[in-house]
């Protein structure tokens, strides 16, 4: 047993634990959630301890049989690309513990119970290396979700549940068939092993077959992204979900579709992944300019944080499909950013919710007055989303711009739009929300942060101060990383066959 | 010395599930006029008894496979993986009979006793080696089917249901008699091999025209059968208006037998003509995944969405069946084995949940059942969750076989066209999810009764079924794999 295995496995324990508990002791069962969360961070921390950070390769392996015909494999390892994935999850899994330790006031078992099985199916996500055990954790991570958003959610929260499942099925089915395909061809799941075949050019796609492939994985992921014009769910999801789920479903699940559109989409089919590129691109800048527009005119504050992500994940996606190693590594910086700044200004709306009960921008007004500290944070969190340097936004959208304007400096100019239109909707929302006179109701329900969120968000600010100044701590995983995925993409022949052309037209 | 026409005590053997299934349902039968009213649990104890001698008997005559009784059954690993899990499906039945037919006060020997003849009819087609044996079988659990479709006599829905069934049944037995005539008039012989060797041999340039027809209508047969598009009409009518338990029986037992002749029929008798019939089944397998997920959709009747996701499914093992390979057979023999334990699952929540006389069948009615019984809704989450495909589900695995045999066969539309009905198919399964938990408890989940242990055990054994294939699939697959071959 590896120690990658506990901590994949720990979260799955403490979900049938839970369910052996009494639903009359609350208490006990918030304890017993948190607690394993708390002990799945710390042994995932310790996965830092002897990771080579300058290696591509993948470490913490373990490669078991699981299902002998066809051949499946339980075979899971940790990379530059995953490592802080994973650490992200584990992390913000005992935040969105702590943040629903009063908020979710009823079926408290059920929902801690979920929130531990959700962890285990994201972990998985980052981890699988058989395409088949991918999907697997792929298709089991939203069922968690659904039932968050529609039982503990707000209104609307059984449409946007259904919406959120249906979504993700629709796209997820061909990503199965593009998989089945491959393996078909291939004649394995192993995902390194599928790689190599490819980078030998042993497994030469048809062009339009190659398409069709890489297609079938990239609606899967950009659905999940989500890409302008598939993000519609996500506003939906986002505002219904209760707090700890909008955090983790900003957080962590939207990283499910970036990574896999870094870890399978570019290596796997280089020649039609190129050949997109530029629509793709087109598709992320108008995301990101469409994103921030629409977040700066909504009178909900959930609402406009979702859109926010429709904007940032649009950087993502134009640092991968930049095809710079500057830009991938940019895009990889970024997911991270956006699961902390995002999750924190998740949480702060939630708490802002707690106190005064309502979403609407114009039920607030001085909050700065009552609460101090939240607004403090707010700020802070605000300034980090908007790509202030010194903190953590600033490098992953400035590694992005400059992979972008190596490719072509018009796309570099359209996403700075995007930059300052963020600080035009961060502080609008934060002049609106926080300064000002406190109206009375404001005075009367607004308290200032308990003791509990603190904890949940005291590790997210220092991370947005960590990320942003002592980037090395970081970085030298996910280049290496991010080199090797690059290299993979141009060692492909058919690949090489077209190099003049693409050098001409750069010229 | 004996005459060598009859047949040895091996080949007795061979038969033996089918001798004891028929032993157990006449003793039933016989004992039912001398058992009072209030024992008659007794009967249904016995039935449960017969099935597990069965069940017994068809491991035993695994251990020495081989034809039986001159070339009309063949037992192999095929007709032991059927037989083993139409007998299965009748222990289930079973158990969960139990807490029913007292709730509707109808416990009755008959009940049982057809029950075990059906079965013991499923068992043969499992290990029919000719069409006229196919035939036979086939008949032997239709006709006790009909009858259970309308066990409940004073119901009006359940004599609709047992008409409609029967009519429409007879129907297509006659086209399937048809069919086999043509077919014994084109190559002169009704076992299945030897239909094989000479559909091979002849160049079928002056019997083409009659050879096709007999393909069509025997198909035409077994697809009223296993209630695929255009000939599924009659399903949702009956799954509805039949008692609950023998809705999930005709769903899983009758279906996984007709199947099993399918496969057998155009996998070997019908394999020279491949190119005649593989459009056929290539259109109906499309139907059938259109019409049964997309009727679905707006069903509010638990009962008749459950009729028409099993249409779906029958949709998708059909898929398998155009695909014709080993691997397409393999698969569909797994399919079959997790639909009948996650549908049976599903029925018999229904069926509980139901009510006295079947009241509360509305989606509606199941507002807030997580809130009042955890336990019942997980479990019927488990089998919704498997109906979807959702990984770890036995559900999930069955489909992937399901495709992945279909795109080896470079059925990639259908593939593709098959994957996406299935994401519309979540939607209705997700409508029951969604009234369950996430509706507030309304009247119906008030004043369940508590449940009984033989539907407990039902429920139990099904979810674990249902995850236990899911998660460890060559627990069988291994078996499925060598007994796809067919014996070639």
């Amino acid at each position: 047993m590896n120690l990658l295995d506990a901590v994949l496995f720990l979260p799955l324990a403490g979900f049938a634990l839970l369910l052996f508990i009494p639903r009359e002791k609350p208490e006990l069962i918030r304890r017993t959630a948190l607690g394993v969360s708390l002990v799945t961070f710390l042994l995932s921390l310790a996965l830092l301890i002897g990771f080579d950070r300058s290696s591509p390769a993948f470490q913490h392996v373990t490669d078991l049989p699981w299902i002998s015909m066809p051949p499946i494999r339980y075979h899971v390892g940790l990379d530059g690309l995953s490592l802080w994935l994973v650490l992200l999850t584990t992390l913000l899994t005992p935040v969105g513990i702590l943040i629903s330790w009063r908020h979710i006031d009823r079926r408290i078992k059920e929902f801690f119970a979920l929130f531990l099985l959700m962890e285990f199916g994201l972990v998985g996500v980052f981890l699988a290396l058989d395409l088949f055990l991918f999907y697997v954790f792929w298709e089991i991570s939203p069922v968690p979700m659904y039932f968050l958003i529609g039982i503990w959610g707000h209104e609307r929260r059984i449409y946007a549940a259904v919406k959120f499942f249906i979504y993700t099925m629709a796209g997820s089915v061909l990503m199965l068939a593009s998989i089945i395909y491959l393996y078909n061809r291939a004649g394995s799941f192993d995902y390194g092993f599928i790689l190599q075949q490819v980078v030998n050019g042993r497994l030469p796609l048809r062009p339009l077959e190659g398409l069709l492939l890489f297609l079938g994985f990239f609606v899967a992921f950009a659905i999940k992204v989500p890409l302008f014009p598939l993000h519609t769910w996500l506003p939906d999801a986002h505002v219904e979900a209760p707090t700890a789920g909008s955090v983790m479903l900003a957080s962590v699940m939207l990283k499910m579709g970036c990574y896999g559109l870094i870890r399978f989409c570019l290596p796997l089919f280089p020649v039609a992944a190129r050949r997109c590129a530029p629509w793709i691109v087109a598709l992320a800048l108008v995301g990101i300019v469409y994103g921030a527009l629409v977040a700066m005119v909504q009178p909900n504050m959930k609402k406009l944080v979702a859109y926010t992500s429709v904007s940032h994940l649009g950087f993502v996606v134009l640092g991968v499909f930049s095809f710079t190693e500057l830009g991938l590594n940019g895009a990889i910086y970024q997911m991270l950013n956006h699961g902390i700044s995002t999750g924190a200004l998740f949480i702060l709306v939630g708490c802002l919710y707690e106190r005064r009960h309502s979403l609407e921008i114009r039920d607030y007004g001085g909050v700065a007055t009552p609460a101090p500290h939240l607004a403090v944070l707010f700020m802070i969190t605000s300034l980090a989303s908007m790509g202030l340097p010194m903190l953590n936004n600033f490098v992953g959208e400035y590694l992005v711009l400059q992979g972008a304007a190596q490719v072509d400096f018009s796309w570099a100019v359209v996403a700075a739009l995007g930059v300052i239109l963020s600080a035009c909707y961060m502080l609008w929302l934060y002049q609106r929300v926080f300064l000002g006179a406190a109206s009375d109701r404001v005075a009367a329900q607004v308290y200032d942060l308990q003791p509990r969120e603190w904890a949940a968000m005291l590790p997210l600010i220092l991370l947005m101060v960590w990320m942003g100044t002592f980037t090395q701590s970081f970085l030298p995983p996910i280049s290496a990383s991010s080199q090797s995925i690059l290299e993979k993409t141009r060692a492909n022949q058919e690949f090489h066959a077209q190099i003049p052309r693409e050098v001409a037209r750069a010229r | 010395m004996p005459a060598d026409f009859l047949p040895s005590s091996a080949e007795y053997l061979r038969f033996l599930p089918e001798i004891v299934l028929t032993v157990a349902a006449t003793l039933v039968m016989v004992l039912e006029p001398l058992t009072g009213q209030r024992s008659k649990r007794a009967l249904g104890y016995l039935a449960q008894a017969g099935l597990w001698l069965a069940l017994a008997a068809a491991l035993a005559a695994q251990r020495n496979p081989g034809p039986a009784f001159s070339g009309m059954l063949l037992i192999d690993g095929f007709a032991t993986f059927f037989r083993l899990l139409v007998i299965a499906v009748g222990i289930l039945i079973v158990l969960c009979s139990y807490g029913y037919l007292r709730r509707e006060a109808a416990e009755r020997g008959e009940y049982y006793a057809l029950l075990l003849y059906s079965v013991a009819g499923q068992c043969i087609m499992a290990s029919a080696d000719g069409l006229i044996v196919i035939f036979i079988g086939l008949e032997i659990s239709s006709i006790s089917s009909y009858v259970l479709a309308g066990y409940l006599r004073n119901d009006k829905r359940a004599n609709e249901a047992a008409t409609k069934y029967f009519l429409l049944g007879s129907f297509a037995t006659a086209f399937l008699l048809y069919g086999i005539a043509l077919i014994y008039g084109a190559t002169g012989s009704t076992a299945l091999t030897e239909i094989r060797r000479v559909l091979a041999a002849s160049q079928l340039s002056s019997a083409g025209l009659l050879v096709s027809t007999a393909v069509a209508l025997i198909f035409v047969g077994f697809a009223f059968k296993v209630s695929a598009a255009p000939f599924h009409v009659w399903a949702p009518d009956v799954y509805q208006g039949a008692p609950a338990p023998v809705a999930a029986f005709l769903s899983a037992g009758p279906k996984a037998a007709a199947f099993a002749v399918f496969l057998r029929v155009y996998l070997i008798a019908f394999e020279p003509v491949t190119a005649r019939w593989e459009p056929i089944v290539w259109v109906s397998a499309l139907l059938t995944m259109v019409i049964g997920n997309f009727a679905a959709l707006p069903q509010n009747n638990l009962k008749r969405l459950l009729g028409y996701s099993s249409i779906a499914h029958a949709g998708y093992i059909l898929v398998a069946v155009a695909a014709h390979s080993e691997s397409g057979t393999a698969a569909a023999m797994f399919y079959l084995a997790a639909y009948v334990f996650m549908n049976i699952g599903a029925f018999a929540v229904v069926g509980y949940l139901a009510g006295k006389g079947e009241q509360r069948l509305n989606i509606d009615d199941l507002a807030g059942l997580a809130a009042r019984q955890p336990a019942t809704a997980a479990l019927f989450a488990i089998f919704l969750l498997s109906l979807i495909g959702v990984p770890l589900t036995a559900g999930f695995f069955g489909k992937f076989y399901i495709f992945r045999a279909a795109l080896e066969a470079r059925l990639i539309w259908l593939t593709v066209l098959g994957l996406l009905t299935s994401a519309v198919a979540a939607y209705y399964y997700l409508r029951i999810l969604v009234v369950m938990y996430m509706h507030e408890p309304g009247d119906a989940t008030h004043d369940l009764p508590p449940q009984g242990a033989g539907l407990k055990a039902v429920l139990w054994a099904s979810a674990a079924a249902t995850l236990l294939l899911g998660i460890f699939p060559s627990l069988i697959l291994n078996f499925i794999n060598q007994a796809a071959g067919l014996g070639k």
